[in-house]
């Protein structure tokens, strides 16, 4: 008996526009709409439409299929802005009934790592807003990037998730296979699914890769791996970005036409399910205890928190953007909250790895920028910008004229509410 | 090969790029006879004595011949360098009749003279550097019938940031169509021989350059005297080509954000004046150190003292100094118009006109450690790539194909 889980990632960054040091304390736009836009309507042409029609599809045709998604919170933002059709496509798939949609942090962000109140509060913010458009309420929680260890499953854990997703790194489970479910250790309750990176890697990253000995992959050669597994493992966990579908992966490597027969090819074999995560925790025991001290991630060869954290220029910077949480939130002003946070999503110290930069590798492909320094530089001088509108507002003021506790009051509220930008 | 005088005599980055080619090629086992013009009071050049070049000797033949021409002259500064000049034996002969009575005459006489060279010598491949060799080639090709490979490390119209000299741009027309191969030493530069001259892309092969790791002076670790203040270089010919000018705006405009900083300018050049009166004119000349022309050790010591190297060159064909400064652990900030931007990772870079980018990133080096001291170490790291083998191996399998395809 072999479960198939598939969980796909979606997610798109605010990017920044170009923000030079002459705008600090005169200009309060700092995203790229346009950028934003063109890329978002892009990937939704070339990947998130026709995979999900392809998705859509799919359920219809099999009714064993199920598959789960995770949708960052700006992803979202973005596409209730500038392309609700993508969204609209989602919550049709949703209404199959057999997609699943995990929990992660709102603004795609490394906040675990820097404060847990901030954490907790996206977490917060995207389960609302999961609600809000497809009625119902994740169980499973993913974390940025999958970045794990032992303290993120316990700390998930309190808040009351049954499961909680990692890479399957070797150096984690040695010996063991990712093919079971694990409780990860100083826990009790959750439960532990691990990716399998080798098959999960073999559709995300070699797929088109011709240099591959096994290129070109088929279904058929694909599910007699899987079929491998039969007696000898629980649950083939297959996590991947969404736009390996059309975008990492293009149309004309064949890779649509291999989704499409893949359900069909696995479901042949009767012992063959497909399950989604949270069935999985429901049906399956877990087999052993999983002890994971440092921070691991999906990313890079190293499975570490490097690609975000891994020089001075990203360490900095993100130390820097949470320092200034207290005064952020002391003034309670949501645009300020806003652009604090959409600084805080991962991509953007992503975009300051010096560690490939040499080579130019995937980092350049996805860096909207020219070089790691240039977008320290950016970020920085946005930052300064956001540090000075905290310094400025009135309230901060020793000099400040007596509060208006009756507007102030009101301001709250519509805080409270979720509501539109005070300036 | 007819090239110019090594460091530290009257050097450039012509003159270095010479000297790391023949060393390189020494390397590579090719045997160079290496004709150089010398003026009287030069000469100084040996290759016995250069260091890291033990079988330099084994295969470099030098031929001097008596010139009072530079790399970089200009007609103005032949004739100021003619009006100077001593003829060894008063009495027996006047300088007219030594040296051409102007620039071109000179280069004529110089090719000439390198004819007769080129009859007495054997060689497969002539290499020339540089239009005021070009004629000498062109002669030596006509003797010999051997190929000609003509090196451009920048053209007139580089030089001059777009306003050419007929008689320099004519010249160095002939000599590029008149050669087998023409080695550029980036796709800047090619870029610009193809648009400038209408040579064809297949004729022109680029070899990036690169630095000799060897150099004792990286080491030497010297220290800004300043604590307070970061100090901002500019190290180069103060002339159109180098964007001088830019420099001086950018230091003004970095200066409203960091005030603490020293700006220090390392060359010397025809804007000079123009820089420090542009300097005065904006209040900001007591931020400034003018150091004049530096050479040797002094280079290197300025790079090291600095915190950024600025290079907002108008338009710059490799860009050696840029390398150096890396070699050198200073961080680069770099123009786009440069050849050294396009191998250069972990550098800095902005349009030499966007006064407003140069000084963004200036002033974000200045005002963050952490930015300064992630440049440092990788820029550091980055620089150990560049050495003079491979633009040598380049170089040889050039001569290779040029052999054959005359052949």
């Amino acid at each position: 008996m072999v479960n198939i889980c598939f969980y796909f990632q979606v997610h798109q960054p605010f990017r920044m526009r170009k923000y030079s040091v002459f705008e600090i304390g005169k200009n309060q736009n700092y995203f790229d709409d346009h950028k934003n836009i063109e890329v978002l309507r892009k990937v939704a042409r070339k990947c998130y439409i026709p995979a999900n029609n392809l998705m859509l599809e799919l359920l219809h045709r099999h009714p064993g299929f199920k598959i789960a998604y995770s949708l960052s919170g700006v992803f979202i933002e973005q596409c209730e802005k500038w392309a609700p059709e993508v969204l609209e496509s989602f919550k049709k798939l949703a209404a199959t009934g057999r997609v699943e949609f995990l929990s992660e942090t709102y603004y795609h962000s490394l906040a675990y790592l820097f404060s847990k109140d901030e954490f907790k509060e996206q977490v917060e913010l995207h389960r609302k807003k999961i609600q809000e458009h497809f009625n119902c309420t994740p169980t499973v929680f993913r974390n940025t990037e999958l970045i794990y260890n032992n303290e993120i499953a316990n700390f998930v854990e309190s808040m009351g998730f049954k499961g909680i997703i990692s890479e399957g790194w070797d150096k984690v489970l040695g010996w063991r296979s990712p093919n079971f479910l694990y409780r990860p250790k100083t826990t009790k309750t959750i439960k532990l699914l691990m990716k399998n990176y080798k098959l999960s890697d073999d559709i995300a990253f070699r797929f088109s890769n011709r240099g591959w000995e096994e290129w070109p992959l088929t279904t058929d050669k694909f599910c007699q791996w899987v079929n491998s597994f039969n007696g000898n493992g629980e649950c083939i966990n297959l996590f991947m970005d969404y736009e390996t579908l059309g975008e990492h992966q293009w149309e004309d490597t064949g890779i649509f036409e291999f989704m499409r027969h893949l359900p069909g090819e696995i479901l042949k074999h009767n012992d063959n399910k497909f399950k989604t995560p949270s069935e999985l925790i429901a049906e399956l025991d877990v087999k052993d205890e999983v002890d994971c001290h440092s921070m691991i991630s999906w990313a890079d060869v190293e499975r570490d928190l490097s690609a975000w954290l891994g020089n001075r220029i990203q360490q900095s910077s993100a130390g820097r953007i949470y320092s200034i949480e207290k005064d952020i939130k002391k003034l309670a002003d949501p645009a300020l909250l806003n652009d604090w946070r959409k600084l805080q999503t991962s991509d953007h110290f992503y975009y300051m790895c010096t560690k490939w930069f040499s080579d130019g590798d995937v980092h350049k492909y996805f860096n909207p920028y020219d070089s790691p320094y240039d977008s320290f530089i950016n970020f920085m001088n946005i930052m300064n910008d956001l540090i000075l509108r905290i310094k400025s507002d009135p309230k901060n003021s020793p000099l400040a004229a007596p509060v208006d506790i009756k507007s102030d009051i009101s301001k709250k509220e519509e805080c409270e509410r979720g509501g539109t930008n005070v300036q | 090969m007819f090239g110019w005088e090594f460091p530290p005599y009257k050097s450039g980055g012509l003159g270095t790029a010479c000297y790391d080619l023949t060393k390189g090629l020494s390397r590579q086992d090719v045997d160079v006879t290496f004709v150089m013009p010398v003026a009287p009071d030069g000469a100084k050049a040996d290759f016995v004595k250069l260091k890291g070049t033990n079988n330099l000797t084994k295969n470099i033949k030098v031929r001097k011949i008596n010139s009072i021409l530079t790399p970089y002259q200009t007609s103005n500064s032949y004739d100021d360098a003619f009006s100077k000049i001593k003829v060894a034996q008063p009495g027996t002969k006047s300088t007219k009749d030594v040296y051409g009575t102007n620039l071109y005459d000179e280069v004529y006489r110089y090719s000439i003279a390198a004819e007769f060279i080129a009859g007495e010598e054997d060689y497969d491949v002539i290499h020339v550097h540089d239009w005021m060799t070009y004629k000498a080639g062109m002669n030596a090709k006509k003797v010999s019938g051997k190929p000609l490979v003509a090196h451009i490390h920048a053209t007139e119209f580089d030089r001059t940031g777009g306003n050419p000299n007929q008689v320099i741009s004519h010249i160095e027309y002939e000599g590029l169509k008149a050669a087998d191969v023409v080695i550029a030493n980036s796709n800047w530069t090619k870029d610009n021989v193809m648009k400038c001259y209408s040579i064809p892309s297949e004729k022109i092969e680029v070899v990036h350059w690169g630095i000799d790791p060897e150099n004792p002076w990286y080491g030497i670790n010297e220290k800004s005297p300043f604590r307070d203040e970061k100090l901002v270089l500019f190290l180069g010919r103060i002339t159109i080509q180098k964007g001088p000018d830019y420099f001086v705006e950018a230091a003004n405009k970095v200066l409203k954000h960091v005030p603490n900083t020293k700006f220090m300018v390392a060359g010397s050049g025809d804007m000079f004046g123009r820089m420090v009166n542009r300097a005065g004119e904006l209040g900001i000349l007591d931020k400034f150190m003018f150091t004049g022309f530096l050479t040797g050790a002094d280079v290197h010591k300025a790079f090291q003292m600095a915190d950024l190297y600025v290079m907002p060159s108008v338009s710059e064909p490799f860009g050696l100094v840029a390398l150096e400064s890396m070699k050198n652990g200073t961080p680069i900030l770099i123009s786009k118009q440069s050849g050294a931007s396009e191998v250069v990772n972990h550098a800095l870079k902005a349009d030499f006109w966007d006064v407003d980018e140069m000084t963004n990133k200036i002033v974000n080096v200045l005002q963050y450690p952490e930015l300064l001291e992630e440049l440092k170490e990788n820029t550091v790291r980055e620089s150990a790539k560049f050495n003079l083998d491979e633009p040598a191996k380049k170089t040889l399998r050039i001569y290779e194909k040029a052999i054959a395809r005359v052949r």
